[in-house]
């Protein structure tokens, strides 16, 4: 599989001092959907920013599809889209010309520019604010103006910088659908997040980055397998609660309130043999939720082990 | 990047610098009209009754030049040193630092949109002009020339202002305690040949001096300084700045961290 993005040993010190990158190396596969995870001041957003060549890097090599960042300028910069974690574009212009702007920076003829326009900005739902001046937008309009922008020229690899942070569960949820969609057409997607479900939901590959180094590099998968244990909560009726606890005695369970039961699996064990031991008392189970995010609590684990 | 898509590119920041300057005309465009206006009424009109004549010429038509080049520095100038600045602040010319656009065309961009500003005013100062003053131009060409060389220089000052400049305050200073002095200082108002020997010398160390002084040759084909030397001042200005401004964008000064 060839890489979308390479990036070797790289190192930022920052003119203060502060050491933001100390020698990172990543690979990102070509049609990847890739988290990059870490607390704040991690080196998420600098990585990115080296990437995109808005930071200058200490040390260190880039490539974006197989080319050099330094070499091949303008055939890195095309393939690159990139959305920011802030609003960085200008609040008094209007939403059409914001992106149209960014077409024309990228050499697209001004009938391409608006044809691009339109299509993105009906695709997230902007349509309708076209004409508006950018800082009438909310909060969550304006993130998706920033997504139309980066990819107004179609860019094989689009790097998103935390694209849901302060947006509605609605929003969020119909902004996964379209970046799902857009990963299934071949755009490799890089995405940071501070929701751990969202990297759970969305990406195949992840990477933790903490206090300026990889903790983590691998497979969501393979991330989620080292889970030890699972905690469940299960709803049952009123009714049924006793039944249900006498009949998962044999299981790490304990009720929590009148309906409620508290079911830990451990890795091997499966939630199905908790299922057919309710089914067998004849224990109706309303709702099922996971206690804890269960990327949350390796996440946690990632980063307490790392100091 | 293609040629094409260069041009493009360019064009594109060009009609934006235009877009924006033209958006808040009542910002831009109408302010240094009403003061040139004044200074028309003012110093032209009332003072310059009582000056009766300088350099050989009518006072009215002597300061006319020398306050459609004032306007001409003054808003190229400040059109870069905003645009640029506010891109800064606002973060918005990361939209153009993460795009292919090569640095010699985002600053001929720039410069381009200082100069459209810096002309617009002009042609509507010269058109006020007009109102005060019987305006003959006896050198064409070298009236066009140098307003534009003008222009190109105070854009590209304008530019480095803007990349060193950390708040609105670093993009007045600038204006108000260095370029307001020199013009003033530059003859726009009097000829030097008024002065004693010691500030003519210090006069000759103001390179607006020679723009002022060039553009009313242009205009009244007569001029306080010699005309060639005032072009290979003007050219050698140009060109160190164009380059020192590649430099700042190569290294990212102020706007790559």
């Amino acid at each position: 599989m060839k890489t979308a993005i390479s990036i070797k040993n790289l190192r930022k010190t920052y003119d203060n001092g502060f050491e933001a990158l100390k020698g990172i190396s990543l690979e990102v596969e070509q049609g990847d959907f890739f988290a990059l995870l870490g607390p704040n001041g991690a080196g998420k957003s600098t990585t990115i920013g080296v990437i995109s060549t808005l930071v200058n890097r200490s040390a260190g090599e880039v490539e974006v599809f197989g080319r050099n960042v330094d070499t091949h300028v303008y055939e890195t910069k095309l393939d690159l889209g990139v959305v920011p974690q802030e609003v960085n574009f200008n609040l008094f212009e209007r939403v059409e010309d914001i992106v149209i702007t960014q077409a024309g920076y990228y050499g697209l003829p001004r009938t391409l520019a608006k044809e691009r326009s339109d299509k993105y900005l009906r695709q997230l739902g902007l349509w309708d604010k076209r004409r508006d001046r950018s800082r009438s937008l909310s909060g969550g309009m304006k993130r998706r103006l920033m997504i139309a922008r980066a990819l107004v020229h179609e860019p094989r690899l689009l790097i998103l910088d935390e694209p849901t942070a302060g947006v509605d569960i609605e929003l969020r949820r119909s902004m996964w659908d379209f970046l799902i969609e857009l990963n299934g057409q071949g755009t490799t997607i890089i995405l940071t997040t501070h929701y751990l479900e969202e990297a759970e939901q969305l990406c195949r590959n992840i990477a933790i980055i903490d206090n300026g180094a990889i903790v983590e590099n691998t497979s969501m998968k393979s991330l989620l397998a080292e889970i030890d244990s699972q905690v469940f909560v299960l709803d049952v009726l009123k009714a049924d609660l006793p039944k249900a606890a006498l009949c998962l005695k044999d299981f790490d369970a304990r009720t929590l309130d009148d309906q409620s039961i508290e079911v830990t699996v451990r890795r091997g064990g499966s939630i199905n043999a908790v299922f057919a031991q309710l089914e067998n008392a004849g224990v109706v189970v309303t709702s099922m939720r996971n206690k804890t995010n269960r990327l949350e609590q390796l996440f946690i684990n990632k980063l307490t082990g790392s100091e | 990047m293609y040629v094409n898509h260069k041009r493009i590119a360019f064009e594109t920041i060009v009609i934006k610098e235009i877009r924006r300057f033209s958006r808040i005309w009542v910002q831009t465009l109408v302010p240094p009209a009403i003061t040139i206006a004044l200074y028309f009424v003012i110093f032209g009109n009332l003072v310059g009754r009582r000056v009766g004549e300088m350099g050989g010429f009518q006072y009215m038509e002597f300061i006319v030049p020398g306050l459609i080049m004032m306007s001409v520095i003054q808003n190229s100038y400040s059109n870069v040193v905003s645009s640029f600045f506010s891109q800064k602040f606002q973060r918005s010319i990361e939209e153009l630092l993460v795009s292919p656009v090569p640095n010699y065309v985002i600053l001929t961009g720039f410069v381009v949109g200082g100069m459209a500003r810096g002309l617009a005013v002009g042609a509507i100062v010269t058109t006020l002009s007009l109102f005060f003053a019987d305006i003959q131009i006896a050198h064409p060409v070298i009236t066009v020339t140098v307003i534009l060389l003008t222009s190109v220089v105070f854009s590209l000052a304008g530019f480095i202002n803007a990349v060193y400049a950390n708040s609105f305050d670093d993009i007045s200073i600038v204006p108000t305690f260095v370029l307001t002095p020199l013009i003033y200082l530059g003859g726009v108002f009097y000829s030097t040949q008024m002065l004693p020997p010691f500030w003519q010398a210090v006069s000759a160390l103001n390179p607006i001096f020679y723009m002022v002084n060039t553009f009313r040759y242009g205009f009244l084909g007569s001029s306080d300084v010699d005309v060639i030397w005032a072009f290979l001042i003007l050219g050698v200005f140009a060109v160190s700045l164009y380059g020192g401004c590649l430099w700042l964008l190569r290294h990212g000064t102020g706007i790559r961290f």
